[in-house]
């Protein structure tokens, strides 16, 4: 019902949605739930064991009832939702309507499904609990559901930095961000409310003698002005990080219909070197009977309704408390003209001098009526017992301070028996202090001088001085807060959301869950969407009375991040499809598009699998063309994503000696030579080719995949290990294009682009220089790693496109062409050269024959740890090559070797196939492995088993050189 | 958490690469016995409390010695490795 006179929303814009298909009528700066109150709609959702009839009991954020699904996402808390014109709202847990929910059922079987019921009754048979019981509760229980056709929110993520962050613009907040803004500091200021203000906006009490909201538009004003002070409204701060990084989820448009240029919500992370923590107090229930009707609501958000957004909850109001502050709910009701029937206080003490409605000290709240809705209520009191007719119940059992933010980094809050209330811990997170009524202070006058104080201290912290204060006067007595009660009978919910009971807690209690994390657990209490923010408290407080322990010593639950439900999409903003990781194309990228060649991942990089030609259906048939086109003639890769690190400097050669187990002082300049590189503990990190091109020079080459680890290990040894050396390293990979020449005619193509004599006796196998490349300065290295003769050409990379053109059409002039990652892979495997699927980690020098590189001469890194005997023994598993007996056999990466007489169980295991491939040149499958004494076992036939994929073979075991072990077609 | 490089200053840990105790700093002799490897190599303390760590910064390529809190994560100080090292 919409109240003439009230709000702060008067005269602005009407605003047309529907709820379960039915059209209402709001103004904007209405939330869903003030929208439906104001139309009297009290029934918004079903609860989530029992389905029972609920209406909205909060104002904010801490809302457990009013759960609703708009626009695809589930669990909308209505009273966070704005209305925007044509917004669609449907109720949730409810079938086949709101009004009617056959599962209301549950209401009546309650006596037999307490807390704890699926672990009494599911017990038997036990095949039924997956394919009977779980289905079934499933589909009785729940809150929202995930609409899967829907897509993915879009979601934003963003970083911020500031001097203070003040979290709440409630008195406490802004007084704290007033201070902060004039001394200079760089203020955030970010409320979840879409309007700043706070409490403020739902209380009459003035401010400087005028309605508060006025107030608080003054102080907006000011610091909208500042331009080293941001706002950020509809920004809840989720969760407190270590360094003073903060997380925080904005509603950046979830307050207006969806348009696709514009994010739903935005994560940030804002790191602050000192906050202010102003996030008020939680109003809690109380429990009594049927406390969960539609119309029972807290008495703080009666009152928030009424004054921030001129609705009334309802027009005949009785309030319910064990505080002063409930008092005000029953005057601003009265004085808006609602019929007051009740003001029922707990304390015997209690009194309103003057009070213009019935005020009942000593009395409690017995029980309610009303289906759908509350129409009645019993009152039992020192007068007796009676009913009064309301359509309003606004409960108070006090307040508790928001500190769930100081408590993120572990502290435990501290209990304050005067206050009834947990305190935030001091000093729970160094950076951060608290402030207003966060802190327990529950007065505006407080709040406003406590958010100043704060401030100020913050701003010392940081070495600025805060301005004198400058606060208006306020309301400053603090409201008389008496004991908390529960008033006996049935279903006196606690946790609204997952419908716990004060039953359920002392039942937790009997049956021994008697720490408060157990009962938090057997109950589902705190566990639910809301994580317990009305009822922890109540709980907390029923559990220490049935266990006879004080509150301080019952404690509290853990607090963790999100302080409220942080969507995964938010989270991960920017994180799906090409944001997941950053793509690194070759110079040939688009060569290789336009040849319709598949690309394949390589860590970052994409590279060509193959280059289909017409007529060819399966990569097969373009691989074994390409292998064989190298062996004939010649093929062009792109080998650029290899790691190139620019070494230079006196000492650059005792760099390479130290990192390299063999030796490359001794390398001539003009020359390349192949390293093996071990980690600290003797085994193999990487391999690669290093040329000298000059005295003080060295080109270094890392395999794709270990190019960052090994940049990284360079630096370390240079800056941690070795810093006497005087030597520079710096990863060049990305400013060099290379590719492979490979071939019996790859001379004849390279020569026609390389301005240098490349005869062999000039520019023999392993030879590199310095040289023009089509009139651009490059390089040339004549290694190979094909067997095939073969040159690396490098330029520089903005040439790389280019010259990668220009090569594959040379070398389909010479009846060659461009080869991919298959065919690569199959040259590799014929020539028993190594990739990281044999230098896994786990391989030694010794295991890939590799021993008489590591120099007994000087020191290197793993030198030590790989003269250990466990890593030299001649039992271990070394490099073979495999064969299969007969031509048609197949072998599989990932079988593994038995005998051949021995069954194919683990414990006979003899080795494993590394790499396999079907070898066009030898016309038939080869495999890499490694086999336990493998070297001595050349000859041996062993059975070859992979069990995934039901393949069997006997295999020949052979040296893992297939092709050319002399290396004739290597050198030429 | 924050870290704060010598030479960028204070940034997000992601983008850092933590590698682990400062042990690193102090590799054995070539011909040091087989202990002293094996204590190199393999042995850490995992200490409630203080921690001296190996931290690299990935875009500048600098290795930085890290004392941080195991139990508060406070951070308590760094220095390039290479100054730690001598």
């Amino acid at each position: 019902m919409r109240v003439a006179g009230k709000g702060l929303y008067q005269g602005a814009p009407p605003v047309s949605f529907r709820f379960d298909g039915v059209a209402w009528h709001g103004v904007e700066g209405d939330t869903l739930a003030s929208a439906l109150l104001g139309e009297g709609v009290r029934l918004m959702g079903r609860s989530f064991k029992y389905h029972r009839p609920r209406g909205v009991l909060s104002a904010g954020s801490e809302e457990p009832n009013a759960l609703v699904c708009v626009d695809g996402v589930p669990n909308t808390r209505a009273t966070m939702q704005e209305i925007w014109e044509g917004m669609e709202a449907t109720s949730q847990n409810a079938r086949p309507s709101l009004r009617f929910d056959v599962l209301a059922v549950n209401d009546w079987l309650a006596p037999f499904i307490g807390a704890g019921f699926y672990y009494k009754t599911f017990m038997w048979p036990r095949s039924f609990w997956e394919r009977v019981y779980e289905p079934l509760i499933r589909r009785a229980a729940g809150l929202g559901r995930l609409d899967p056709s829907a897509g993915p929110l879009l979601c934003e993520k963003a970083w911020a930095f500031c001097d203070v962050l003040v979290i709440g613009a409630g008195p406490a907040g802004l007084s704290a961000a007033l201070a902060a803004g004039r001394a200079g500091a760089r203020v955030i200021l970010a409320d979840e409310g879409a309007r700043m203000g706070g409490r403020l906006l739902a209380e009459t009490d003035p401010l400087d003698g005028q309605p508060p909201h006025l107030w608080v538009e003054r102080v907006l004003a000011e610091l909208v002005q500042m331009p080293n002070v941001r706002l950020m409204p509809r920004t809840t701060v989720t969760g407190v990080h270590d360094g003073g990084t903060f997380a925080a989820l904005e509603r950046v448009s979830l307050h207006r219909a969806p348009r696709a240029d514009l994010p739903r919500e935005c994560f940030w992370r804002i790191v602050a070197r000192r906050a202010v923590l102003c996030a008020g107090a939680i109003e809690r229930p109380l429990p009594f009977p049927d406390n969960d009707r539609p119309g029972v609501m807290l008495a703080g958000a009666v009152r928030a309704y009424l004054n921030h957004w001129g609705v009334a909850a309802g027009r005949r109001v009785v309030v319910f408390g064990n505080n002063d502050d409930a008092h005000r709910t029953a005057r601003d009701c009265h004085a808006a003209g609602l019929t007051v029937a009740a003001l029922v206080d707990s304390r015997p003490e209690a009194a309103m001098p003057g009070a213009p409605f019935p005020v009942l000290p000593g009395a409690r709240i017995a029980g309610t009526r009303g289906r759908l809705g509350l129409s009645r209520v019993t009152v039992e009191g020192p007068q007796g017992r009676q009913e009064i007719e309301a359509d309003v119940l606004a409960v108070s059992g006090g307040w508790s301070p928001s500190v769930h933010l100081a408590c993120h980094l572990g502290a435990r809050p501290v209990w304050d028996d005067r206050l009834q209330a947990f305190l935030p811990p001091p000093g729970g997170v160094p950076w951060m202090t608290v402030a207003g009524a966060a802190a327990g202070e529950f007065t505006t006058a407080g709040c406003l001088r406590d958010g100043w104080r704060a401030a100020s201290a913050a701003l010392a912290d940081l070495g600025l001085r805060a301005p004198d204060p400058d606060l208006p006067e306020a309301e400053g007595q603090a409201p008389a807060q008496g004991p908390f009660i529960v008033v006996e009978g049935r279903r006196q919910f606690v946790d609204f959301q997952n419908d716990v009971t004060v039953k359920d807690i002392r039942l937790a209690v009997q049956e021994g869950f008697c720490s408060v994390e157990h009962m938090k657990r057997y109950t589902t209490l705190g566990m639910a969407t809301d994580q317990g923010k009305t009822g922890n408290v109540p709980a907390i407080a029923i559990l220490s009375e049935a266990l006879g322990s004080p509150v301080a010593a019952t404690g509290t639950t853990t607090f963790r991040p999100p302080y409220t439900p942080v969507s995964i999409g938010a989270m991960g903003a920017g994180g799906q499809g090409m944001g997941f990781a950053p793509r690194r194309l070759t110079t040939s990228h688009a060569a290789c598009l336009d040849r319709g060649a598949p690309m394949i991942e390589a860590g970052l990089w994409y590279r060509p699998g193959y280059f289909p030609r017409p007529g060819e259906t399966t990569w097969r048939q373009s691989c074994d063309r390409e292998v064989t086109m190298v062996r004939q003639a010649v093929g062009v890769a792109d080998v650029s994503t290899l790691g190139k690190i620019d070494i230079q400097g006196p000492d650059a050669a005792a760099l390479l000696d130290f990192v390299y187990c063999n030796t490359f002082s001794t390398l001539p300049v003009g020359r390349v030579r192949y390293g093996l590189m071990l980690r600290e503990d003797g085994h193999v990190m990487d391999d690669g080719t290093t040329a000298r091109l000059g005295g003080n020079r060295y080109i270094m080459t890392t395999t794709t995949a270990a190019a960052g680890q090994v940049m990284r290990h360079l630096d370390f040894v240079t800056q941690v290990l070795r810093p006497d050396l005087d030597v520079h390293c710096v990863s060049v990979t990305e400013q060099w294009a290379q590719f492979s020449v490979a071939g019996p005619r790859s001379r004849d193509l390279v020569q026609a682009v390389v301005d240098a004599d490349l005869s062999d006796a000039a520019f023999p196998y392993m030879a590199c220089a310095e040289a023009p490349v089509m009139g651009v300065p490059g390089r040339v290295f004549r290694i190979s790693f094909s067997g095939e003769r073969a040159y690396e050409l490098a330029v520089p990379a903005r040439y790389g496109a280019s010259l990668y053109r220009l090569l594959v059409a040379y070398a389909e002039s010479l009846g060659g062409g461009p080869y991919g990652m298959e065919a690569l892979n199959v040259l590799r495997i014929e020539k028993g050269y190594i990739t990281h699927a044999e230098i896994h980690g786990r391989t030694t020098a010794f295991d890939i024959g590799m021993e008489r590189m590591v120099s007994k001469t000087k020191d290197c890194i793993g030198w030590a740890a790989s003269r250990r005997p466990g890593l030299l023994e001649a039992d271990r598993e070394q490099l073979v090559g495999l064969r299969p007996v007969a031509q048609d056999g197949v072998i599989t990466a990932g079988a593994h070797l038995y005998r051949r007489e021995d069954p194919a169980t683990r414990l006979n295991g003899q080795g494993y196939v590394t790499s396999a491939c079907w070898s066009p040149t030898l016309g038939r499958a080869l495999g890499l492995g490694f086999l336990r004494r493998g070297r001595e076992r050349h000859g041996e036939v062993v059975r070859l088993v992979d069990a995934m994929r039901g393949v069997e073979t006997l295999c020949e075991v052979t040296d893992p050189v297939f092709l050319d072990p002399k290396g004739e077609r290597l050198r030429g | 958490m924050r870290v704060t490089c010598p030479w960028c200053g204070e940034r997000d840990r992601r983008e850092f690469t933590v590698q682990g105790d400062e042990t690193a700093l102090r590799r054995p002799h070539r011909d040091a016995p087989p202990e002293d490897w094996h204590a190199y190599i393999h042995l850490r303390d995992n200490p409630a409390g203080r921690l001296r760590e190996m931290w690299y910064h990935d875009p500048c390529g600098t290795w930085i010695v890290v004392e941080r809190d195991t139990v508060t994560h406070a951070v308590h100080g760094t220095t390039p490795a290479r100054e730690a090292a001598r």
